[in-house]
Order: C-alpha cells, then structure tokens, then sequence
C-alpha cells in the first residue's frame, strides 16, 4: 500500500513542479464557465425551468460539472498507449507493484493536484463572478463527496480499460479521441442527461457514463431527491465493481497478446 | 514558388503514408465526425427545449455551426501546432527546423499537416446548405467569393490565435495546457454574442477574436443586417491576426535558444 501512496505523492510533486501554468488556466476555465452560463441564460430565455431545473441551477451544474472534471479527469488512456508504443510498458510489468493500479494512483495524484491548485481557486473565482447557488446542506457536500470519488474511480477504469484496448490496436490514437467524445457527450459533462429525449435516457441507463458527471452535479445542485441521490451512487458503485470484470480479462489477454516495440 | 513546389511535394508524400495505413484514416475520419456529431446533438437537444436562443432560431445556429466547420477544418489541417512544446521545444526538433531552407513556421506547417481534417470542411457545407434550405436563404453569385474571402479570414483568426499561443513557449517553458481550453472557448463563438455579457462579448471579438470564425461571417449569409459591419470585417481580423502572430513568431525564434540535445 505504501508504494502506491509514494505514487500519489510523487505525481503531486511532479505536477507542482509545473504549477505557473495552472494560473492561465484558471483565467481560461472561468471564462469558459462565464461563456456557458450566458449560453444557458440565453437557452433559458424567460421560462423559469427546464426539466425541473431552474436556471441558477443549471449553470451551477455547469461551473460543478467542469470543476469536478478537473479532479477526475486524466490522461492515463493516452499514457498507457504511449508507454506502449514506446516500449516502456516492459520495464514497468517486471516491476513489483501493479501496473494497472500504478497507473490509477497517478491519475489520483493528479486529480488531487488540480483539485487544490485548480478547482478550489477557480471556483472561488467563479462564485464571485456569477451569482451560483451553493447549498449548506452538510448531507448534500457529503453526497457529492463521496460521488465525486465514485466518478473518479469509475472514469479511471473506462480510461485503463480504452488504454489496453491499445495492447492489441496498435495504433489508437483515433480510438481514444473517440472515447473522448463519447465521454463529454453521454457523461452529462455538456448538458444533463434529463435533457436528452426519453429514448436516449432510456439507452443510457444501461451505459456507466453518466456516473461520471451527471450523477455528482445533479446531487451538488440538489436536483436531485435524496432518494434518487441514494439511488445514483449506488448506480456509480455497482458500475465499479462491474467495470473491474472487463479490466482483468482484457489484462489477463493484454499481457498475453503484448508485443514490445523497441524499448 | 520556390513554397509552393515544396508544399505540394509534402502534401503529395503525406497522402502516400496516410493511404498505407487505410483502417487508421478510416477510425481518425469516423472520430471527427463524432466530434461533429457532439456539437450537433447539443444543438439539437437544447432546441428541443426552447423556440428561440435570444431572438436566433434552431435552424440559424445550425448554419452557424456548419459555417464555423469549414475555417475550422482548414485551420485543423494546417495549422496543427496545438503540441509545438512538446514536439519541438522540449525535444530540441526545433534546431533541426531553423537549419531548414524554408520560414521556420512554413517548415513546421508542412511537417505537421492533417489532410484529414478537411473532411470536416465538407461536413459543414452539409450542414450549411441543409440550414440554408431549411431557411430558404437565397445567395447571390457574389456571395460565393464572399464565403471564401470569409472562410479564410477565420481560418485565419484561428491560425493567428494558436501560433501566437505557440509562440508563448520561446519565453516560458511551461507545458502547453492552455492549447486543449483554447479549443473549447472556439467554440462560444459559435453562438450569437449578444447572448455574453460585454466582457465575454469583448473578449470573443477583440482578445480572442473566436466570434469572427462563427457568428459574424454567418450573419451575413443570414441577412443579419445589424452585423454586417462585423461580417466585412473578418478577412481584414485574419490578417490583422495572423500578421501580429508571424512577427510575435519571428521575435520568438530570434530569442530561441536550443533545448534537449
């Protein structure tokens, strides 16, 4: 246990050491959240709810969704297909810890990196700016805790599980972008899935995507009941326990399967 | 000349390795139109919540959109310097481009081109003409030199604005996360401006002019009149943008000094 969390520390050093470049993109992220919240104002024109959403909660969704992704997103599809591509990947599979949950605890120093640095500042920023509605509702913060550490575990996975599809591509760079998309689209990251005609939101329960961001932001707004808030994490974590099934069959395959190019 | 035989000769070359590998140029091909499709069904979905977006209707913003895909495609196949840090600062290759015959910027054009991309320009003229259909839009035969005056106009604002950003790194060693930001704060100038708050409106217009690559142009095709003056003005924004660019280019490469080994 201790190497992973030597892991997480030395990815959170690691990104410090680069910190300068995170003040622009707070000042690029703000505008991109002030940009959304005057769309969605726009898209709101008089009506005063969308969807049993009303517009400040809507574009607190929007600024939550977008600082929340700050913590669970990361890179480590595109590190595990370069580590390939590059034939790194040996040297890390004789080492003793496992590269997969390597790989994750990096991704997690990194999430906690951006959630100081970047998300906890911005939103700060943010607040002032906009008029956000932020709730006082200890159960609420604990909820969304909790779903936020969910969506990162989840989206963790769905990025490990892309990046060994790599193992037998080759070559995914088109595949991941992809994903990418997907990802932006069906996690509830640009608009709400109870946004989307009911054929779509009918498809999508049977898809772990929206645990990703529309769970968590629907709970921060409290658009959620409390039930339905329940529900929702329970959705997140059966889809983490499921997840990891495909995980160690397509690992199990991937060592198997692995070709080292160069190295 | 002398650039424009080289250009082809890179362009000739690069078709040839893109043709070797056909399932990668089918995957890459499918994922931008993913990418289109994301915007799109955006689009789709708020319209089905909402008649108007401040006054501009569903089918408007589509040809907004479809509009905005052309310059983007022309930008995205050329101007692909999104990663020049990490590419050619933090590796040293940027040694290896100064010794090179031609403007270092040209060189670096031709090494990281996309033909690909262009497939999202033919997406948009889709997209366009069903909107313009939808409208019934009528052109004039005028109208089509204006389209392409327009056209390269935004392509480029959206040069100017991401070599400028490239430029950054001769100065400051930081890794480049702004770029990836960069291309969704594009995307509000998609959208009619008068929907942002002055500052927003300001910024899109003049700071970072992204509204000239979407809205403005459009306004035009859409008979906006209250716009037009935005419209004429986006081939002269291109060049104003792309001119400052090059020189904040040029100072960057004379202050270069090599990295890596």
């Amino acid at each position: 246990m201790g190497k992973y969390i030597e892991m997480i520390r030395m990815r959170f050093l690691m990104m410090l050491a680069y910190r300068t470049n995170y003040y622009s993109g707070i000042f690029i992220y703000s505008i991109n959240i002030g940009a959304y919240y005057f769309l969605w104002s726009a898209i709101y024109g008089g009506q005063p709810s969308i969807q049993g959403m009303t517009v400040e909660q809507m574009t607190t969704y929007v600024a939550i969704a977008w600082m929340a992704r700050a913590f669970y997103f990361n890179n480590i599809d595109r590190e595990i297909a370069m580590e390939i591509r590059e034939g790194k990947v040996a040297i890390e599979l004789i080492r003793p810890y496992n590269y997969l949950v390597m790989k994750t605890m990096q991704g997690l120093g990194e999430g906690i990196f951006r959630l100081f640095f970047f998300s906890l500042p911005g939103m700060l920023i943010v607040t002032f700016v906009f008029s956000l509605q932020f709730t006082t509702n200890a159960h609420t913060w604990a909820y969304f805790v909790l779903s936020t550490i969910l969506s990162f575990i989840i989206n963790s996975q769905l990025n490990l599980l892309a990046g060994m599809v790599t193992f037998f591509t080759l070559n995914g760079e088109g595949l991941l972008r992809a994903k990418r998309f997907i990802i932006d689209l069906f996690s509830g990251l640009i608009l709400p899935i109870s946004f989307y005609p009911e054929w779509a939101q009918d498809v999508m329960k049977y898809l772990p995507f929206q645990a990703i961001s529309y769970i968590p932001s629907m709970i921060f707004t409290e658009s959620f009941t409390e039930n339905e808030a329940v529900r929702g994490m329970m959705f997140q974590a059966v889809w983490c326990i499921v997840l990891i099934v495909p995980i160690y069959l397509l690992w199990k395959a991937a060592k198997r399967k692995l070709i080292i190019q160069g190295g | 000349m002398f650039y424009m035989s080289i250009f082809f000769q890179y362009m000739s070359q690069y078709v040839k390795t893109k043709l070797q590998y056909r399932t990668d140029l089918f995957v890459e091909f499918l994922s931008d139109l993913m990418f289109q499709g994301v915007n799109l069904i955006f689009i789709l979905v708020v319209f089905g919540h909402t008649q108007l977006l401040n006054g501009w209707t569903r089918d408007e913003i589509i040809f907004i959109y479809g509009f905005f895909l052309v310059p983007f495609a022309l930008f995205a196949s050329f101007f692909n310097i999104w990663d020049f840090n990490e590419r050619y600062i933090v590796r040293g290759e940027m040694d290896r481009v100064l010794t090179r015959p031609v403007h270092s910027l040209f060189q670096i054009v031709l090494e990281r081109m996309e033909l690909e991309s262009l497939l999202g320009g033919i997406t948009g003229l889709v997209i366009m003409s069903y909107a313009a259909a939808k409208l019934h839009l009528t052109f004039h035969w005028y109208d089509v030199i204006l389209f392409v005056l327009f056209v390269l106009g935004g392509t480029f604002v959206y040069a100017g604005i991401f070599i400028s950003l490239a430029s950054i790194s001769f100065w400051s060693d930081a890794r480049s996360s702004i770029m990836p930001m960069m291309y969704n704060i594009g995307n509000y100038g998609r959208y009619p401006v008068d929907i942002y708050n002055r500052v927003i409106r300001y910024v899109l217009t003049w700071v970072l002019p992204f509204a000239f690559v979407g809205v403005y142009p459009s306004a035009y095709f859409l008979r906006k009149t209250e716009w037009y003056m935005y419209s004429f003005l986006t081939p002269v924004m291109g060049i104003v943008c792309f001119t400052l660019s090059v020189l904040l280019w040029n100072a960057g490469v004379k202050r270069y000094r090599g990295a890596g080994n």
